[in-house]
């Protein structure tokens, strides 16, 4: 115990004397929670329309002050031709195109349906799928009601009640749990904050032990009577600490700053963040045990962390994904923590609920913990 | 020009006798391409719905089999009352729920006939706390239960009246460039910037603060190379690293993912040219302005990986971006990259429509180059 006390005073005197890294592990992360969660918005507002209007009606016109009014669109420019349009949207003056054809009202008038063109740029599909929906959804509405109006026939009760909106025999009620605004925010604070904190655990921990191999360093304390487990804990402890309080201070900005919503208790946050940070900073040192420069190192943890990135469900959903892919996001501890802090965050669920995804992380822990200790040899050569 | 060259030589023999490093250089990126490529998705492809259905009837069973029998869907299960629903959420175990009313088939005969005045009230709860699957989710419920009501209606009065009196505005949607919106045509040109910014900004960063670390810097600075020599020397090698990646991912993109390459090579290999070089530049940077291995690492992580996946339009579109965000966007070199590379690739356009992020990026060349030199150079005295 006491040569732990020891080494444990060597590793952080160093990260002390290191003013710089101390910065690095503290401040940066904060900033780019800062930066990082207004940028990871999937949200469109204003989206910038190019308006072709042939039919020049009531009709028409109409539904472009439609779409206008939901403050998803913004007109960006108007042409009679298309040909102008298509220009506009090849310059990215324009994000997508509304061709109302002639008869757009007189076919509503008629029939009580009509069409419109419409075009995106779909270069940016995400963005562009979004607005699709957007307008989707603008149409539907639109065409409910200007079809109902324009063209009486159909809604009139004696036709069975079958036309316009009246096809609706149920009144379908849509209610959205756990983030009924839509908060962009609300959802992404958590998981940006698992990512920063899971760099920082990875990063500083797998560069660690060969950093003293590089340096040499190491082959003096194989001389010494320092144990493996004395030796890995003395590494690890000092980052877990850190990474807690990274982990804290992240919470605090995403209550403050963003106002994200913390329904359940903090005590699950932090019990699962302990168990976690033991896989992450586990994961950190058995790549350092297994390589033979900080260059493989960070190269290695780097790749960890885009997977861990891409693949936890962070910024694209789980469900999305081919099954073997969905094997592979299991076996991710990042997976399972974000799972944990958005469900106890937004969600308020308790030990109860998180009680799988903690015993998974448990194990994953003791598993990578002892192939660490193992793998670390004190013999050179 | 001769101890240029016996530079560059000494630094080609570091990398290639790094037999594993190199490996990990050559091989990862591939492997990223291939494993995002195929797991990197956001279409909704599974919901897991829950019915809660307090008293059975045909119609209740009816619409339940609807569900079922849609590729999306899967009825994980049926319960009697809804107080089991927010555990369920809470688990992850749920994504949506529908709540029939009892005597669902009865009042829906009444609605019908036009014998009760209010339609019956069937529930739809859905787990928004991911907004853009959220609404995704409420969309395809919507949907669904339209298209029952619909075929419902058409059996008991014929198909031709119910198509006749539908009333609405039908969209004829083109998405450009990317008709399918598939997310790998969009992924590809984001991952070439990131890999980039890796192998050319890490790695040199990384091997320039190894010097410094063990010492070698200053032997270096000691002999008669000049500064720029020595940075010359030091980036040539992992520029030639990043153009091999950059041809090995762009051909495991045509070949297996099928990703349109509609513009023209020799513009697209000019554009990576001067994101290598920008990223070169930031590398030796950070190296400058950082004392160890680790904390370059840390600073290339955080202050270049990152922005470059998040602020360069890669996974989240920049439009959804507040204003202020935009502006710093612009500070990334990625983004420009992108801008063109996406160009080239999915638009086919050429230097006319794409001058100004071409001359961005060379004036970030410029500066940046001019900068890391300068940084360098305060090294000596």
């Amino acid at each position: 115990m006491r040569t732990l006390r020891f080494l444990l005073a060597k590793e952080f005197r160093q990260i002390r004397r290191d003013p710089t890294l101390l910065r690095m592990l503290l401040v940066v992360p904060v900033v780019q929670l800062l930066i990082l969660s207004s940028a990871a918005t999937f949200e469109v507002t204003e989206g910038r329309l190019w308006v072709v209007d042939q039919d020049r009606s009531t009709a028409s016109r109409g539904l472009v002050d439609r779409a206008v009014a939901t403050g998803r669109f913004a007109v960006a420019g108007t042409s009679a031709s298309m040909g102008v349009a298509e220009d506009a949207l090849l310059d990215r003056r324009a994000a997508a195109v509304l061709h109302i054809p002639t008869r757009f009202e007189a076919d509503l008038v008629r029939g009580g349906r009509a069409e419109v063109q419409l075009l995106y740029d779909a270069q940016d599909g995400a963005a562009a799928g979004i607005l699709n929906a957007y307008m989707g959804r603008i149409l539907q509405r639109y065409g409910d009601e200007v079809g109902g109006t324009l063209h009486p026939r159909s809604s009139e009760p004696g036709g069975g009640g079958m036309a316009g909106g009246d096809v609706q025999q149920i009144d379908l009620r849509q209610r959205g749990w756990y983030n009924a605004e839509f908060i962009y925010s609300d959802y992404m604070v958590p998981g940006i904050l698992v990512l920063l904190v899971t760099i920082v655990a990875l990063a500083i921990t797998s560069m660690n032990i060969v950093r003293e191999k590089e340096i040499g360093t190491l082959e003096q304390l194989n001389v010494t009577p320092v144990t493996r487990l004395q030796f890995v804990a003395s590494k690890l402890l000092p980052f877990w600490i850190i990474a807690l309080v990274d982990l804290a201070l992240g919470l605090g900005v995403a209550k403050v700053v963003f106002d994200v919503p913390m329904e359940g208790s903090l005590l699950v946050v932090f019990g699962a963040a302990l168990v976690y940070l033991f896989v992450a900073l586990g994961l950190g040192l058995l790549i350092s045990t297994l390589v033979e420069t900080q260059q493989q190192a960070m190269f290695i943890s780097f790749t960890v962390n885009m997977v861990f990135l891409l693949m936890s469900g962070l910024f694209t959903p789980i469900q999305s994904m081919p099954s073997w892919a969905r094997m592979v996001a299991e076996a991710s501890p990042v997976k399972h923590f974000i799972e944990i802090m958005r469900a106890v965050l937004l969600k308020g669920a308790g030990l109860a609920e998180t009680t799988t995804p903690i015993l998974v992380l448990a194990g994953m822990g003791v598993v990578i913990f002892t192939l660490a200790v193992r793998q670390h040899s004190k013999t050179t050569g | 020009m001769n101890a240029l060259l016996g530079f560059m030589h000494k630094e080609m023999r570091h990398i290639l006798r790094d037999r594993r490093t190199l490996i990990i250089l050559l091989v990862l990126p591939l492997a990223q391409v291939l494993l995002f490529g195929f797991a990197v998705r956001t279409d909704v492809r599974e919901i897991r719905l829950v019915a809660v259905d307090p008293a059975p009837d045909a119609a209740t069973r009816s619409l339940q089999a609807r569900f079922r029998g849609n590729d999306v869907y899967t009825l994980t299960r049926v319960v009697a009352s809804p107080e089991v629903l927010p555990e369920l959420f809470q688990r992850g175990e749920a994504d949506q729920a529908i709540i029939f009313p009892p005597g669902f088939a009865a009042e829906l005969g009444r609605a019908a006939t036009g014998r009760a005045a209010e339609a019956p009230v069937l529930q739809v709860i859905t787990d928004v706390a991911d907004p853009n699957t959220g609404s995704a989710l409420q969309a395809y419920a919507d949907q669904v239960v339209r298209r029952w009501q619909r075929d419902r209606l058409a059996d008991r009065v014929g198909p031709q009246v119910v198509a006749g009196a539908l009333a609405g505005i039908t969209p004829r949607v083109r998405m450009w460039f990317n008709p399918t919106l598939e997310s790998v045509n969009l992924f590809v040109p984001g991952l070439i910037a990131v890999l980039l910014t890796v192998v050319s900004a890490l790695m040199s960063a990384i091997s320039l603060s190894r010097e410094k670390e063990r010492g070698t810097l200053e032997i270096l600075l000691v002999s008669p190379l000049r500064p720029w020599q020595i940075i010359t020397g030091k980036v040539l090698p992992y520029m030639a690293l990043g153009f091999v990646n950059v041809a090995s991912v762009l051909l495991a993109a045509w070949l297996v993912f099928g990703v349109p390459f509609r513009g023209s090579l020799a513009l697209l290999l000019l554009e990576s040219l001067l994101y290598v070089l920008v990223s070169l530049a930031l590398g030796v940077l950070i190296a400058a302005r950082t004392s160890s291995q680790r904390t370059a690492m840390l600073g290339a992580l955080m202050g270049l990986l990152l922005p470059t996946l998040l602020l360069s339009g890669m996974i989240f579109p920049l439009t959804s971006m507040p204003g202020w965000l935009q502006a710093v966007a612009n500070l990334v070199p990625g983004k420009w990259f992108l801008l063109s590379a996406r160009g080239i690739m999915l638009q086919g356009v050429g230097l006319a429509h794409l001058w100004q992020e071409t001359l961005v990026l060379t004036g970030m060349t410029a500066l940046l180059m001019v900068a890391a030199i300068r940084a360098f150079d305060v090294r000596l005295h």
